[in-house]
């Protein structure tokens, strides 16, 4: 009998062209998605080296980071220049460099159009099984799906360009099991930062994470993405979920999936890749569904989270010395005390949007609570970004954009957004904003902005109550 | 890239954990389609601070950084790397790097030092006023004071880094075996060729 294995381990071996002496192997890459930020560089390198795209058919182009989330086309239909000249540039050069290396390419105004991680699940173009790179590291996303996403520097978008392949070593395995039932108001989104306040932003280091347990089979196919989007804030390289029957009935139908006879054959194979019984991680953290309260983030790691019922920490309190630096520098950057409840912090911004909380089922979380709500007086800014046009069309469909504007928000054009502070939309300095984007990083948002991660819901009673609240208030 | 097998030099006393791909480069700054130009934007919030090492004239146009755990961690933005290289720094050192920056220091032959945290603290006090020598050869980091701290290195990125080898064509030369690979894939799972969007 075979040594049982991980999945990661099964991923993994079937995508090895070659292995070295030294262990580094070289990995086929079967999906490749493309922005227009990190890409520049490396069609640059591939003119500059007369190189070819090898696989061009493997390899889909998206722009997302830079494009305003406004009104895209003028009322005859033709498309409104974009008003920053090198954010016009960076997405011109994907524009011309995406034919030129015979690269599909989804246009600012197709409706397919939206953040990568978004679209790559929706259009069928993520697999599970596969191995999937993007030159952004909320790649991991795609693991939601079962497939081995990572993301890679630009050099490395040159290297998969023109080879297909990346030169790797093995990543050690980790399994977060989280068993149970997750209790009211606690979402996807918590669970992925209740794991990330367990294991801390460097504690996946060196790991690919295959999370496992009751709660992960029990979440769609959108929550599990929310999860694995977040594998890099708790640090590690890729994050994993076996792919099931909800798996493969996501995928089912989708425009570039497998369809006919091959739906069947890709079926029976994406059955033989749950981790065998017997099969051993390196490390496994176990999480009890009890424990996970509805989430928010105080300060500018995404490690430095807490239940809403908390109170923003001292940081003296912490045992290790470059923490107690860490948070008290958080703290300043941050305008918060210790001691204050969670629940009495204002906010002047909300973001709903990014590619951890920005589909189908996260505007419906936001809509459940809006609907027959506005925001608070005190919340200048509330924004809605679908993760893509066909999630914008299927939510006007369900008429949750009238709850959105009704409630006092704007409903906006795909696009990464106020998730990081490169496009129009920005928080303004000393503001804070509740955000259900991934990071809180100092000037993450823009230049002196103050995020506080939450779920969509926790975003949307945010909104109306302007301060930071416990969703369990709204209970219908 | 560039053959790199030793550095010496004054270093930045940074010292912080988990400094992030924002701090070290903010979004706005990736809006350009060079590799150049990116260290006026390096470290722009903890510039922003009066007194800070980068602005201190002491550590001008210093080689090497040291930090504390976690470095670049965040965002895959090799805008990082490249930023640092822009503003002169050919060594990190620090306890611990995040994968994908590691990966992207490495492409762009900036040295990623991994060292206990009992030796950054020791090279933290010798950055204050004297030079630090980095050796890739005999992975070592040493100072005027006789420390001698070694490190662990990848053998295939330590024999690239020395050699200045490019990587994609190094990988081309297996075009044969990625070729056969790619034929044994469409006969044995023929449904994963997309269709097209």
């Amino acid at each position: 009998m075979s040594t049982p294995q991980t999945l990661y381990e099964k991923i993994w071996n079937a995508h090895v062209v070659e292995q070295r002496d030294d262990g580094t192997c070289l990995i086929f890459i079967d999906r490749h998605l493309v922005h227009e930020v990190t890409s520049p560089q490396a069609f640059e390198g591939l003119r500059a080296a007369g190189r070819r795209v090898r696989r061009p058919d493997l390899t889909l182009a998206v722009p997302d980071h830079n494009l305003p989330t406004t009104a895209r086309l003028d009322s005859d239909g033709q498309p409104i220049p974009i008003a920053d000249p090198e954010s016009a540039q960076q997405l011109e050069a994907l524009e011309r460099n995406a034919p030129e290396f015979g690269i599909d390419y989804i246009n600012a105004s197709d409706a397919k159009q939206g953040i990568v991680h978004v679209v790559g699940p929706e259009q069928g173009f993520s697999l599970p099984g596969t191995t999937i790179v993007c030159g952004d590291s909320h790649t991991a996303c795609h693991g939601g799906l079962g497939a081995l996403a990572f993301g890679i520097g630009t050099s490395e978008v040159e290297h998969v360009l023109a080879t297909q392949t990346l030169q790797l070593t093995r990543s050690k395995s980790m399994e977060v099991r989280v068993e149970g039932e997750l209790r009211a108001g606690v979402s996807a989104k918590d669970v992925v930062l209740h794991i990330t306040g367990v294991l801390g932003a460097a504690g996946g280091s060196g790991h690919v994470i295959e999370y496992t347990g009751s709660v992960i089979r029990a979440l769609s196919v959108e929550g599990r993405l929310t999860i694995s989007n977040m594998a890099i804030e708790h640090g590690a390289r890729a994050g994993l979920v076996a792919p099931d029957d909800t798996t493969f009935a996501y995928i089912k139908g989708r425009p570039m999936a497998p369809s006919g006879a091959d739906w069947d054959a890709a079926v029976a194979y994406w059955r033989t890749l749950a981790t065998d019984a017997g099969a051993t991680y390196d490390k496994v953290v176990s999480i009890d569904a009890a424990d996970i309260a509805p989430s928010v983030t105080w300060g500018t790691s995404p490690e430095d989270v807490l239940p809403i019922t908390g109170i923003v920490p001292d940081p003296s309190a912490f045992a290790d010395p470059s923490k107690q630096d860490a948070a008290r520098k958080s703290l300043e950057y941050m305008g918060l005390t210790p001691g204050t409840r969670m629940t009495d912090i204002e906010v002047q911004n909300i973001f709903i949007g990014s590619c951890t909380n920005s589909r189908i089922e996260d505007l419906r979380a936001a809509a459940e609570i809006l609907k027959g709500r506005k925001k608070a007086a005190n919340v200048k800014w509330a924004i809605v970004v679908p993760g893509s046009g066909l999630v914008k069309q299927q939510a006007e469909d369900e008429g949750l954009d009238r709850i959105f504007t009704s409630a006092g928000f704007e409903w906006r054009e795909p696009g990464c957004s106020a998730c990081l502070g490169m496009n129009p939309d920005k928080v303004p300095a000393g503001e804070r904003c509740a955000s259900t984007s991934n990071r809180n990083f100092v000037g993450r948002q823009g230049p002196g902005a103050r995020t506080h991660l939450v779920s969509p819901a926790m975003a949307a009673a945010a909104a109306v109550t302007g301060k930071l609240t416990d969703v369990r208030a709204f209970a219908s | 890239m560039k053959a790199i097998s030793c550095v010496e030099g004054r270093a930045y006393p940074v010292g912080l954990k988990n400094i992030d791909t924002d701090v070290i480069i903010p979004a706005v700054w990736l809006k350009t389609i060079s590799r150049v130009g990116l260290g006026k934007g390096a470290f722009e919030s903890l510039r922003a601070v009066p007194g800070n090492v980068f602005d201190d004239p002491e550590y001008a146009g210093a080689p090497i950084l040291i930090a504390g755990d976690n470095f670049g961690c965040g965002s895959s933005r090799e805008h990082a790397a490249w930023a640092m290289a822009d503003m002169g720094i050919l060594a990190v050192i620090a306890p611990s790097f995040s994968d994908i920056f590691s990966g992207n220091a490495f492409k762009n032959g900036l040295l990623a030092i991994v060292l206990p945290q009992a030796a950054i603290d020791r090279l933290m006090e010798v950055a204050r006023t004297d030079d630090i020598h980095i050796d890739l050869e005999t992975q070592t980091v040493t100072t005027p004071f006789q420390d001698r701290f070694e490190f662990e290195i990848d053998p295939f990125r330590k024999h690239c880094l020395i050699n200045g080898v490019d990587e994609i064509g190094l990988t081309l030369k297996s075009s044969d075996a990625i070729s056969v690979y790619e034929a044994k894939l469409s006969a044995d799972r023929p449904w994963l060729a997309p269709n097209p969007v």
